[in-house]
């Protein structure tokens, strides 16, 4: 039985949440840092950007992601010039797809941490001689890992989780864009419910085994 | 002589700060005032952690800021060291991980102040291994003065260093920061709204007063310069450099020896012969034309000549007068008492101190 499952979705799917979080976490650092300390008038605005993800229907977000990232779009056309190959229904376009779904998962923890960090440690660190860059290794990031923690697994399990957006911007390409959640989905239509339970089954428990961890070790840090 | 010089101008919510100072860049200089007089602020604005429109800063021959010409170093290049209010140590950091901090990042070669130096100094010894959260607050910044140190500085900035810290803490850490000024020659700028912090300490007082600069100058002469008394209100007074001359346990007093004038004050943990700063608040002063012909509770009875009465406003009711005790000494009394007493310059009476303040 188990033999007759296809594990390909499974590695994609953790491949591509991989990934996602790897670039999520990069990308979301300045973001949240910037977020965390402008006065700036585009904070506002752009916050509610940020959090547009966790209300917008994932067909609308994906709808023009498909625009963006086809062959006629801002970032699919130039893609295509660069790289002769198309941005939509590939694991590229996937990744950049995940990272705008999954975007506040990572920044609203990081912009929190941030937050929490303040301004006293980075007064202390410079005035004892630490460059920004140097201070925000050194003192940022180790007072922020709750929060990086936090990002990179909300970021991880909710990439897991996907379905709509890769729906609409990859498809179902087995081995290619076939994530867990469509293969699931897929499983469903052909009525073949045992499989179906078999991968639903298995990304629950793993995700909840997941967050468990997570919990508890914030709990047990406070202590 | 190297001085530090600056001007800074600085607009906050309900409170301006305009203080222009010119301190010499040695010794330990404070910076006094009433609470929300913009002393914190201005230290910020020193450190460079406030920048303010318009701010100018000099240390010796370098320009530290200069905002006109667009000119302003970052605090992480000024190697001033800071110690805060509260001791603020990294949480992520060990105790020795904290004091690291600063030294690592200073060459070997440019260093002032050497690891082994500062340990013994600040007995940091026994704290090296624990972690920062088993450390009593007074441990805490005595660790926080020691990482500041160990960046070797050119100039440590204290900002109420001892404010968290009950008395006995106070006490505790006190002897420590005098050491830095004497045995590392480090120039310390420091921050408080307590004259009893500043007395053993400071030869250099800046008074600050609603975000001005009132009066800057050798902190003995400006505490009995009668045209700052006003702006200092009940913290007015003059300070005394005394010796020790004798304690007696019998009584629980030492006496200090005024320039040949006995003066009596509570016991205290200082070797004969030693010098000794107080400071007697100009309220604490009574003024009598002859010495008291029956016994008083006063232990202090000083002989006197008048100096310098100041002008006083009509509808004030209280007067300040300068004495000459053997070293300037302030009096406030009132307008009624000095018609009473027809004082004039030069009259020789007699002074009653109720109390004596001590460093």
């Amino acid at each position: 039985m188990l033999n007759a499952i296809d594990l390909a979705p499974v590695w994609l799917t953790l491949q591509l949440a991989t990934v996602t979080t790897v670039v999520l976490l990069l990308l979301g650092t300045p973001l949240a840092w910037w977020l965390a300390h402008t006065g700036s008038r585009w904070r506002t605005p752009l916050e509610a950007v940020v959090a547009l993800p966790l209300v917008l229907p994932p067909t609308v977000l994906g709808f023009y992601l498909l625009i963006l990232l086809g062959p006629e779009g801002w970032l699919g056309g130039p893609w295509q010039g660069m790289t002769g190959s198309p941005l939509t229904f590939t694991f590229s376009g996937l990744v950049i797809a995940s990272v705008f779904y999954s975007l506040p998962f990572v920044v609203q923890p990081l912009q929190g941490a941030f937050t929490n960090v303040g301004r006293k440690p980075l007064e202390s660190a410079w005035s004892l001689g630490a460059r920004p860059l140097d201070t925000f290794v050194t003192v940022v990031m180790p007072l922020a890992r709750r929060g990086y923690i936090m990002a990179a697994v909300l970021g991880f399990t909710h990439t897991l989780g996907e379905f709509g957006v890769v729906l609409m911007v990859g498809g179902s390409i087995p081995g290619k864009t076939q994530v867990l959640s469509i293969a699931i989905f897929e499983r469903v239509e052909v009525m073949d419910y045992a499989t179906a339970h078999l991968l639903s089954i298995g990304l629950l428990g793993f995700t909840f085994v997941v967050l468990l961890l997570v919990y508890g070790m914030q709990r047990g840090e406070r202590r | 002589m190297s001085r530090l010089q600056g001007r800074f101008h600085l607009q906050q919510a309900g409170f301006t700060l305009a203080a222009e100072f010119d301190l010499p860049a040695q010794g330990a200089s404070a910076i006094f005032g009433p609470s929300g007089a913009g002393k914190s602020t201005l230290l910020r604005c020193i450190a460079g952690l406030e920048r303010s429109p318009g701010g100018y800063l000099r240390l010796g021959d370098e320009l530290l800021q200069d905002e006109t010409l667009g000119i302003f170093v970052p605090p992480y290049k000024r190697r001033f060291g800071f110690v805060f209010q509260e001791p603020r140590l990294f949480s992520h950091l060990s105790v020795h991980g904290n004091l690291e901090y600063g030294y690592k990042r200073v060459a070997p070669g440019q260093r002032t102040v050497e690891w082994q130096q500062v340990v013994t100094l600040l007995a940091l010894q026994p704290l090296l291994a624990r972690t920062v959260s088993h450390l009593s607050l007074g441990e805490q910044q005595r660790v926080a003065i020691g990482r500041a140190l160990l960046s070797s500085p050119r100039l440590l900035l204290l900002d109420e260093p001892l404010a968290s810290l009950d008395e006995q803490r106070k006490q505790e850490i006190i002897p420590y920061i005098q050491r830095l000024n004497h045995e590392l020659h480090l120039p310390l700028l420091y921050v408080s709204h307590s004259l009893a912090e500043i007395l053993p300490l400071a030869q250099t007082l800046l008074l600050l007063s609603h975000g001005t600069v009132v009066a800057s100058g050798p902190l003995l002469e400006v505490c009995s310069d009668l045209r700052w008394a006003d702006s200092l209100g009940a913290l007015a007074g003059a300070v005394l450099e005394t010796r020790v001359a004798s304690h007696d346990h019998d009584f629980g007093l030492t006496q200090l020896d005024l320039h040949g004038q006995p003066l009596y004050v509570p016991l205290q943990n200082a070797a004969v012969g030693s010098e000794l700063r107080v400071q007697v608040l100009a309220r604490n002063v009574a003024l009598i034309l002859e010495p008291p012909t029956s016994a008083t509770s006063v232990l202090n009875v000083l002989q006197a000549t008048v100096m310098e009465i100041a002008e006083a406003a009509v509808d004030q009711h209280a007067v300040q007068v300068k004495l000459d005790v053997g070293a300037p000494l302030l009096a406030s009394i009132s307008r009624k008492s000095l018609h009473t007493l027809a004082l004039v310059p030069g009259q020789r009476l007699y002074v009653m101190i109720k109390a004596v303040s001590m460093g």
